[in-house]
């Protein structure tokens, strides 16, 4: 029988109609002596307002440089069936389908292997086993990848790319993301499981531009969903809208960005030239409005969280890409991307950082890329800049 | 028992292999969706064949007992077929009519909390806090527990302006979407690292703790191979202590949460926007941090009582100003939210038009 402890804290945290995390590891705790034992410290830590686990240590399966990520805890005397209590990160399917069939294999495994406890899932999108031993980890890979499961990305490495749920069940998808996810991820797999790159480099795949993946706060490249033609009305359908109590002058074309619709109270017009895609109309008349013509995508680099400079959103590189498979146009121009920044990045550097700091110039050179004004949000406002010998020949 | 044969490289199953057959057979033909209820949206293809998708509320920390119940329920009611969403949901994958009433009935007496679609706020973006993380200066799961415990009704049946992300990370190295969201908490020290000068020199490499300090704060010691923190000049950000576990940050007394507001992920109607300071400082109060509710309480009542109808957090408050949004809030203003970082000129008035 696992070690019970008592957790006055943290049964607070079972009240309330949310389901309760704390329920959660009891559950685990019942049955297994690192659940057990990571709800004590847990409770230790609600106690003492501290966290009590150390630094990441170098951990993993054979001939893998990631995919799990060391922990230890820093009281193991106290707490010594998590000792070390590494995390598993199971590469996810594009957009999270399951099977009732894998999850119950998945927990048949993690319940023999480790902790019993999952997140579902990581913030990066891996199925996130929580907590085991070392020894347990080869067993685990064994049993995942005998099954067709491979192991994510962590470290300075390709991470699990992500997607938004895309064609598989949104109207408003303007290219395949889980087909490109999947292609993606199945060509990079030496990128993803041994660490080369000056730091980590994230991928995300959204279908439209109300990007339900957060692409453009969240990767590294950032891949839009977007189409170069008319968005073709369905007038009856617009009327059907009104007559539910839609106001659609209000809440459609005043609140278009763009100023490029208007509406008589019969006839809704959008001036397609000045539309700039933004997907608000769209989104609230779905079934009024469709885009059509060419589809593709929109390709952003640069987006992560604010270590060292400040938070940075993704910014764009090439405003349209067609996006068919097997993709080498943007597979090409990525792998010139990580050429540049693995010559120039500095340890722990993102290559959104590295733009910024050898400039964009050097980059969109580089990479082949023509300067153009989707790129930026205006031009610069001061005198300063560099001319090239090539330049002064022009 | 001897184990199977492992296989390297092999990358994540095909996604085809895990979607209901209704899904493969509409592929890229759906015609449009609609919300039945907070809870259950269907989309409807050129086909003019349906999926209902039925979604509930997961703390994201999962007993694999709760896995296994997902699975049963899917098995149940939708073929075995079954996902999570982004934001931590689970949901059912409903083929079948006549098997959406059962399942929301199923899922209503197992006390699921089924809700999240629409102009309402979903499930909380987070990260590991003291559960599983060296660097978290707070609990992010337990944040997440009060909070949705004081906005289930915001889950399940009410209606805000437009849709509310909130988001918790537990330290600025912010694994969650903290950057970007409608309001967030995230946890922030407030006291310099120490500086353990033994470790340093077998834990840590002195050139590459320099670099990890965005304000030059780090110097190094080479009388006792160590490092030297100008207390002036740190802004505790950490991420020394994520490259050297010899600088350790966490403070009981001095962590806590900082909440910013106002950010967005989208294009609709307007650009992308980052999340801006709203308070500085809460104090970390577990179990329920009951201080940290009450403020985003406050925070989203404004939001509800003053924005239109579809816009985000930030749109309006970037309508009335945030002159309004501090008066009308009743939040302080202090030196904390004058940006001295890196932008900290993009941040300042540059006109003499504003509110009184």
């Amino acid at each position: 029988m696992p070690k019970k402890y008592q957790t006055p804290l943290l049964d607070e945290l079972e009240k309330g109609p949310f389901p309760s995390f704390v329920t959660e590891i009891k559950k685990a705790a019942a049955k297994n002596d690192m659940a057990a034992d990571e709800l004590g410290l847990l409770e230790k830590s609600y106690r003492d307002r501290r966290g009590y686990w150390k630094h990441g240590g170098i951990v993993g399966v054979r001939g893998y440089g990631g995919g799990v990520i060391g922990r230890y805890s820093s009281l193991p005397e106290e707490f010594p069936n998590v000792a070390n209590f590494h995390t598993v990160r199971i590469n996810s399917t594009s957009a999270f389908f399951y099977t009732s069939k894998f999850l119950n294999e998945m927990c048949d495994i993690w319940d023999k292997h480790g902790s019993g406890l999952t997140n579902l899932h990581g913030s990066t999108g891996d199925l996130v086993l929580l907590g085991t031993k070392t020894e347990n980890l080869e067993p685990i890979f064994a049993e995942f990848s005998s099954r067709g499961w491979d192991l994510g990305g962590s470290g300075s490495a390709l991470r699990t790319p992500s997607c938004c749920i895309g064609p598989a069940r949104c109207e408003w998808a303007n290219i395949d993301t889980l087909d490109i996810n999947y292609s993606i991820t199945q060509e990079w797999q030496d990128e993803m499981h041994r660490p080369a790159f000056p730091y980590k480099f994230k991928f995300k795949t959204a279908g439209c531009a109300v990007d339900c993946i957060a692409s453009i706060a969240r990767a590294d490249c950032s891949i839009i969903g977007t189409w170069k033609g008319n968005i073709a009305v369905d007038q009856k359908e617009v009327a059907a809208y009104a007559k539910g109590g839609m106001k659609v002058q209000e809440e459609i074309v005043d609140m278009c960005p763009s100023k490029c619709m208007s509406y008589d109270g019969k006839e809704l017009k959008i001036d397609d030239a000045n539309c700039v895609r933004c997907m608000h109309c769209i989104a609230k008349m779905t079934k009024a409005l469709k885009p059509t013509g060419e589809k593709g995508a929109t390709i952003l680099i640069g987006s992560k969280a604010p270590f060292v400079i400040g938070a940075t959103l993704s910014h764009v590189i090439v405003p349209f890409m067609k996006m068919e498979p097997p993709y080498t146009e943007l597979k090409d121009l990525i792998r010139k991307m990580w050429e540049w920044w693995d010559e120039h990045g500095k340890n722990r550097e993102r290559i959104g950082e590295l733009i910024i700091r050898r400039g964009m110039r050097e980059f969109l050179e580089f990479i082949g890329v023509d300067p153009i004004p989707q790129m930026v949000k205006e031009p610069r406002r001061d005198p300063f800049y560099f001319w090239t010998e090539a330049d002064l020949q022009k | 028992m001897a184990l199977p044969q492992r296989r390297t490289d092999i990358g994540p199953p095909h996604y085809r292999d895990y979607l209901p057959p209704v899904i493969q057979k509409n592929y890229g033909d759906w015609k449009y969706h609609e919300v039945i209820n907070p809870g259950v949206m269907v989309h409807v293809s050129n086909k003019g064949e349906k999926i209902w998708s039925v979604r509930a509320a997961s703390p994201r920390l999962l007993s694999t007992d709760t896995i296994r119940e997902h699975a049963a329920l899917a098995e149940k009611y939708c073929g075995g077929y079954l996902r999570y969403t982004t934001r931590h949901n689970v949901e059912f994958l409903v083929s079948d009519e006549k098997n959406l009433e059962p399942l929301q009935k199923e899922l209503k007496s197992k006390k699921y909390m089924v809700g999240g679609i629409g102009p309402r706020i979903s499930n909380i973006v987070h990260t590991q806090g003291w559960v599983h993380c060296h660097s978290a200066a707070c609990d992010a799961s337990g944040l997440v527990k009060v909070l949705m415990d004081e906005f289930a009704d915001y889950f399940t049946t009410k209606e805000t302006p437009n849709k509310v992300r909130l988001a918790v990370a537990c330290c600025t190295n912010m694994c969650g979407a903290v950057h970007c969201s409608d309001i967030a908490l995230v946890g922030i020290h407030r006291k310099i690292p120490t500086v353990e000068t033994e470790k340093i020199k077998n834990m840590c490499e002195v050139p590459s703790t320099i670099a990890a300090c965005p304000t030059g704060a780090i110097s190094p010691d080479p009388a006792n191979k160590s490092v030297k923190i100008k207390e002036e000049k740190c802004m505790y950000c950490g991420n020394c202590f994520s490259v050297c576990p010899a600088l350790p940050i966490a403070d009981p007394v001095n962590d806590g949460i900082a909440i910013v507001v106002g950010g967005k992920v989208g294009n609709l109607r307007s650009n992308p926007m980052f999340s801006k300071l709203a308070i500085p400082y809460l104090k970390n109060n577990p179990p329920r941090w009951p201080e940290v509710t009450a403020a985003v309480k406050t925070i989203l009542e404004a939001y509800i009582a003053g924005a239109n109808k579809h816009e985000r957090v930030g749109e309006w408050v970037e309508r009335i100003g945030w002159e309004s949004f501090f008066k009308t809030t009743n939040l302080p203003f202090t030196f904390q939210h004058i940006d001295d970082f890196t932008i900290a000129r993009e941040t300042f008035r540059n006109s003499s038009s504003f509110k009184w």
